[in-house]
């Protein structure tokens, strides 16, 4: 049996698990600049109808004690948000103008 | 001298000073066009680390970065070649000092690199070189084979401070030998109004660093006038409903010694119809200007919206020289510029929200903070361009003027500050030198 990284409920989402649940805020945005367009629409295709869903499976548990499967649920949230930037704004992964600009996340809280 | 007649002005949005505009509601900023040879000259840049870093009040962190007895930070002032320590004492006060040993003049506090800042908690300081130790009031405590010594004096050789003051919750520094001002009367009223907003409920922190290739003011003046929104930004408004040509009207200009507030103001991006927000933020019900909703905060003080504006939108508080308030509702963002040479600085970033009780909350933080850097990378990729571009006009093109309308009335008033406190500079320095 093949080890899954999400909740059963949300095992259409699986096959994106291990390219999206990511722990930091800038491993999602080096995925993003390093994914071709195409991959970000079917990764929001696929995980945007199911948000909903997964906040609320999350809000089942408080925050400090999520277990291990909704915080990897939640990450995939934290990677449809940033994936969103690109698909639903900008329309490529890099945000319009910016140039080789660069702003590091040095601290955020967790999960 | 023939009047010309002008087009009967467009009704403006906000009600503007009984003078017309902002800029003329302050007569001593003028209204010529501008020289920015301020952000392209090293000597200039070399008179500002002395006329305004090494006088003007600093904000280097807030108090919850030094919550108990001996938590501590260093920070690395570079633009006032310091690097300091500041650390909690034993009577819950906050104290800063020069990062420097008294023995030898080795750097006291660091971790693995010398010159990467570091924080921590401990009970006293530990030269690494010969091992001395100082206490957390800065006191000489002990000193490896003292009797080794020629009259050593460990009282007089305990750490050198720095004048530390904390405003609601923020610490400033000054280098200067006597301030000038207590930290209060640099505030002023317009800032120090402020007193009794909750910072300190906002312990939830979203951190972001970056390196730019720009003079320190240029980074600030994108951040402190909204006339470049439409043009920069127009992806922060959905396609469907971008209206070309549009401009951006503020509600409220403000200046007060050398700091100065600009408010927004109209309605709120969600009480829009839907085409008018992302989809990714109606489905977590946040977004360019943070959460919809925030926990209530109860009374306000009366240096919030100092305009009365309603309905209110953003408060964005720039305190000379290098830091920025914006305060949105129920959450706040905090920026400083730090100066690493004439056409380079160190930006700092924060968004500080009440902390998250629920995922979804948290979702929408992280959602306010993702959207935040993503336009906050535009004005960053256009600095090089304008640096680059303004060195060149001064240096090449022979154009030292441009113009600055009043939407930009705090650009004008931030690069005259500016002009202001490195003249007094010369001025002192004239002075010394005639006697
Ligand atoms: S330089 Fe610090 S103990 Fe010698
Ligand atoms: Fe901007």
């Amino acid at each position: 049996m093949t080890q899954t990284m999400l909740p059963p409920a949300f095992a259409d989402l699986e096959r994106f698990a291990l390219t999206w649940c990511l722990k930091t805020e800038s491993e999602r945005y080096a995925r993003r600049l390093a994914s071709p367009m195409q991959e970000l629409i079917d990764f929001y295709d696929a995980c945007f109808p199911r948000v909903e869903d997964a906040l609320a499976y999350c809000d089942k548990f408080p925050l400090e004690e999520l277990p291990e499967d909704a915080i990897h649920l939640l990450h995939l949230v934290y990677s449809l948000v940033m994936v969103a930037m690109a698909v639903e704004i900008f329309q490529q992964p890099k945000p319009v103008d910016s140039a080789d600009a660069e702003l590091a996340r040095v601290c955020a809280p967790w999960p | 001298m023939s009047k010309v007649v002008h087009e009967p002005a467009t009704p403006h949005r906000w009600p503007r000073p009984p003078e017309g505009t902002w800029t003329q509601h302050y007569p001593e900023l003028g209204t010529s066009m501008m020289s920015f040879e301020d952000s392209v000259s090293p000597e200039f840049f070399e008179l500002e680390r002395e006329a305004i870093f090494k006088r003007a009040w600093l904000n280097v962190g807030r108090v919850e970065q030094v919550p108990k007895t001996g938590s501590y930070f260093t920070k690395e002032l570079d633009v006032a070649r310091a690097s300091i320590i500041v650390v909690r004492d034993r009577d819950g006060a906050v104290n800063a000092f020069h990062n420097v040993c008294r023995h030898r003049g080795n750097k006291l506090v660091w971790n693995e690199f010398p010159r990467a800042e570091t924080s921590g908690t401990c009970r006293q300081f530990t030269c690494k070189y010969h091992g001395w130790r100082y206490g957390l009031d800065g006191g000489l405590n002990f000193v490896q084979q003292e009797a080794e010594f020629f009259d050593l004096d460990k009282a007089e050789l305990g750490l050198s401070p720095v004048h530390c003051e904390v405003w609601a919750g923020f610490i400033f520094v000054n280098l200067d030998a006597t301030p000038r001002q207590t930290l209060r009367e640099f505030l002023g009223p317009m800032i120090t109004d402020l007193d009794g907003y909750p910072f300190d409920k906002m312990t939830e922190w979203y951190e972001f660093s970056a390196d730019n290739q720009s003079n320190w003011k240029l980074f600030a003046d994108a951040f402190q006038e909204y006339y470049h929104v439409p043009g920069l930004h127009s992806q922060q408004v959905p396609s469907a409903v971008r209206t070309p040509g549009k401009g951006f009207e503020c509600a409220h200009f403000q200046v007060d010694g050398p700091h100065r507030m600009v408010s927004t103001g109209g309605a709120r991006r969600w009480t829009m119809p839907p085409e008018f927000m992302y989809p990714i933020e109606r489905v977590t019900r946040s977004g360019l200007v943070g959460p919809w909703e925030s926990p209530e905060l109860g009374e306000l003080p009366k240096g919030l919206n100092p305009g009365r504006i309603e309905p209110w939108g953003i408060d964005n508080f720039q305190i000379f020289p290098n830091i920025e308030i914006l305060i949105y509702h129920g959450w706040y963002l905090l920026y400083r510029y730090w100066p690493t040479s004439y056409n380079s600085h160190r930006f700092e970033g924060m968004l500080c929200f009440q902390p998250a009780r629920t995922v979804r909350e948290r979702v929408e933080h992280e959602v306010a903070s993702v959207v935040f850097k993503e336009f906050a990378l535009q004005d960053a990729g256009m600095l090089t361009g304008t640096q680059t571009a303004l060195e060149s006009a001064y240096r090449t093109a022979g154009l030292t003027e441009f113009p600055v309308n009043d939407q930009e009335i705090l650009v004008r008033h931030f690069h005259k500050a500016v002009a202001d406190w490195v003249d007094v500079y010369r001025h002192d320095l004239a002075g010394t030198d005639a006697r």
